[in-house]
């Protein structure tokens, strides 16, 4: 069908990214939550029969820590984007992007250190598979964040109008991405 | 030779005047769109098609118990049932809500678009690979109990593949209603349909996650020492959760989208509580903390102590009862928005795609209230073919709804108003097939019998969805073009653009005073 005058302006969106990000997180809490859930039960299974978890394993907690600091100043480096990015400071907002994505990948980095210092066999015993479903869940998530944070930093910094909503959305994800760690943080290397 | 010959002239001939190369581009169209309306058909045709290969699988099973065949073995008969239940599920009733939700919600909101409509097709595709390698999968010894454990690990991964796919079109349908309404479209002039749509994305969202996480679990586990969950008979244990009562309700909540849409554009008249409808179908959403929780059992001892029963039975009402109540709600509506109140003179009519929608929101009671009598462990139910039967009960009602609403929405599509005569008794021939699909194995759970009636009325019921999905096939390939944006009268803003609506929806969009803002130019109407 062809229409004899092109479409008008498409009403403003209202906050799209913003609602689809927090929507993609709510899917990551029930993703994280529901595997750590199966982890606990596990875990039970394990202790009921006088069992150690996680058996024979050290677990490095500086490491561990550490990226959990990392993650919650990762998000005050985002909330700092949001805040340069509404006054379409580009200077500061690319700094902040940058800073952002040098965190993402020291945490990636610390994850990979972990997995080094561990050593844990994927097929000896019930914790193997455990560990690295969930850490690496964990991990993808995080790696999720810096691919939305290499997007957000194109999109604003590269485009031709000024957008401060995907640096925000992407803010909103790495709140999301820190709850989660935490709660990983604390089920897999604290209560262990 | 002659032969041949005449073959190569006839490709000759079709490549000549460029039939080929148009099918080429229709098919490429039609494959990277991203246009809603084409996304969603897609996805609710390759559920149609699902339902033509489900009910096959079923008319084998019910083949094989009636006369003792002996075609299938032990393996087989359970890749079948396997097939059947996943099929009804993820190839049937999910496809077909979340297809019919994707092609409408965005038009009936306002939307020029859906919200990430490449993320939307990318769902689609998930979905859609998902879905052919599990069948690939258990059809060469994976799936739960599967003996090739490659095969087994395929399944675990497809199923990933699929679900994630699920959610970033579910996430998109919920961000489209959440964001991309047009201008004086609040949350409570939101069509009933839309809501639904709005509903079921948001269960899909919290619940499809739980079920990634749980089969990575699975799958890295299965995959490397099985010490965790054991074989592939251990996946019997947490997968099935998912295809159960009452976690799938969430499938079949459009469902009472369609029939709380049509009612009242058959009496020409506003629904009188809309609130109601919202409430209703949201308390069917509860059915998603069942998928969250991963517990699909929920018994209530009517012989245990006075305690006991009460504490189970607040179980039992919250995850299963609110979910019933909510369709007795939205049901109940009915009579109200059906009652004459002289505020117009148009006289009812019975629209095809409503009693498509009433029946459809009939069954889907029935499924619910198979799902409640589960439950209760004096019925002594769980555990028999009566689960299979509420599974089912559901699922084909979501599909026959969804038909409906494919039928109502046609013209906006193709520009085609579909000839009622040749589908309203479709609409009667999908729910005696849904009936008889259904009933019968609820029948024999609570008889505690496996006798071969039974089986027989199910192969019967298959056998007539398969003949409803193929005349529905046929009655939508023509109809009436009358040029007119509005042929059933109805309420909703989409029914403001012309027929078929073009690609981004609307050429111009006038702020809405009301939720019924089609119904508002009538001489009878005045806005709300």
């Amino acid at each position: 069908m062809t229409l004899a005058l092109p479409s008008g302006p498409a009403p403003a969106p209202r906050r799209q990214l913003l609602v689809g990000s927090a929507l993609a997180g709510l899917a990551g809490t029930t993703l994280i939550g529901g595997m750590l859930a199966v982890w606990l039960l596990e875990r039970q299974h394990v202790v009921d029969v006088g069992e150690r978890f996680p058996m024979k394993y050290i677990i490095p907690e500086v490491a561990t820590n550490v990226m959990l600091i990392t993650i919650f100043g990762l998000c005050f480096f985002a909330q700092w984007a949001v805040y340069s990015a509404r006054r379409q400071d580009r200077g500061h907002t690319g700094l902040a992007l940058s800073v952002v994505a040098i965190l993402a990948l020291s945490f990636i980095n610390a994850q990979a250190f972990v997995y080094s210092q561990m050593e844990v066999e994927l097929a000896e015993g019930a914790y193997g598979a455990l560990f690295y479903a969930v850490t690496g869940t964990m991990m993808a998530l995080v790696i999720i964040g810096l691919i939305f944070t290499v997007v957000a930093a194109f999109r604003t910094l590269g485009g031709r109008d000024w957008q401060s909503e995907i640096v925000s959305a992407h803010a909103l994800y790495w709140y999301f991405a820190a709850a989660a760690y935490s709660a990983v943080w604390f089920v897999v290397y604290v209560t262990k | 030779m002659e032969q041949s010959g005449n073959a190569m002239g006839a490709g000759s001939a079709l490549l000549s005047d460029g039939r080929i190369g148009t099918s080429v581009a229709a098919i490429a169209d039609w494959a990277t769109s991203t246009d809603h309306k084409k996304i969603g058909r897609l996805f609710a045709g390759f559920g149609l098609l699902g339902l033509v290969a489900v009910s096959v699988v079923a008319i084998l099973r019910s083949l094989e118990a009636v006369a003792d065949l002996g075609a299938f073995n032990g393996q087989q008969l359970n890749q079948l049932a396997q097939l059947h239940q996943f099929g009804l599920v993820l190839m049937v009733a999910l496809p077909l809500t979340l297809g019919l939700s994707i092609a409408v919600t965005p038009m009936q909101v306002g939307a020029r678009s859906i919200a990430f409509a490449r993320l939307t097709l990318l769902g689609f595709y998930m979905w859609l690979a998902g879905a052919v390698l599990i069948v690939v999968s258990i059809l060469n010894g994976g799936g739960i109990g599967g003996a090739d454990g490659d095969m087994v690990d395929l399944y675990l991964a497809a199923m990933i593949l699929m679900m994630f796919g699920v959610v970033a079109a579910a996430i998109s349908v919920a961000t489209t209603v959440l964001t991309s309404r047009a201008p004086g479209i609040t949350m409570r002039r939101v069509p009933f349909f839309s809501w639904t749509a709005l509903v079921q994305a948001i269960s899909l969202v919290v619940t499809a996650p739980v079920m990634v996480g749980l089969t990575i679990l699975l799958f890295v586990d299965h995959r490397n020492s099985a010490l965790v969950f054991g074989n592939s008979d251990a996946l019997a244990d947490w997968l099935p959760r998912f295809f159960s009562a009452p976690m799938v309700y969430i499938y079949a909540i459009p469902v009472l989208g369609v029939f709380a849409e049509l009612l009242p554009v058959s009496v020409s008249r506003r629904h009188p509580m809309r609130q109601l409808v919202f409430a209703g179908s949201a308390l069917v959403g509860v059915a998603a903390f069942s998928g969250v929780t991963m517990q699909n059992d929920f018994p209530v001892d009517f012989s245990a102590s006075g305690q006991d029963v009460v504490k189970s039975l607040v179980v039992m009402a919250f995850f299963v009862g609110l979910p019933l109540l909510g369709i007795v709600i939205t049901l109940l509506t009915a009579p109200l928005v059906a009652k004459p109140d002289g505020s117009s003179s148009a006289k009812p009519r019975i629209l095809s795609p409503m009693l498509f929608g009433l029946l459809a929101t009939l069954l889907f009671l029935l499924g619910a209230v198979v799902g409640v009598l589960i439950q209760v462990v004096d019925l002594e139910l769980a555990g028999t073919t009566a689960v299979e039967g509420s599974v089912a009960l559901v699922c084909l009602a979501a599909a026959v709804g969804s038909m409906g609403g494919l039928i109502f929405w046609a013209p906006k599509f193709s520009g085609f108003k579909r000839d009622e005569k040749k589908v309203l008794p479709l609409a009667l021939l999908g729910a005696l097939g849904v009936v008889l699909a259904g009933a019968p194995a609820v029948i024999a759970g609570l008889a505690d019998s496996d006798a071969s009636l039974f089986s027989t009325l199910t192969l019967v019921g298959y056998a007539l969805m398969a003949l409803t999905v193929l005349a529905f096939a046929g009655a939508t390939r023509g109809g009436t073009a009358d040029g007119t944006s509005n042929p059933w009268c109805a309420h909703t803003i989409e029914w403001s653009t012309s027929s078929p609506a073009p690609s981004d929806n609307y050429a111009a969009l006038a702020t809405v005073r009301s939720s019924e803002p089609e119904l508002d130019q009538t001489p009878e109407g005045s806005p709300s």
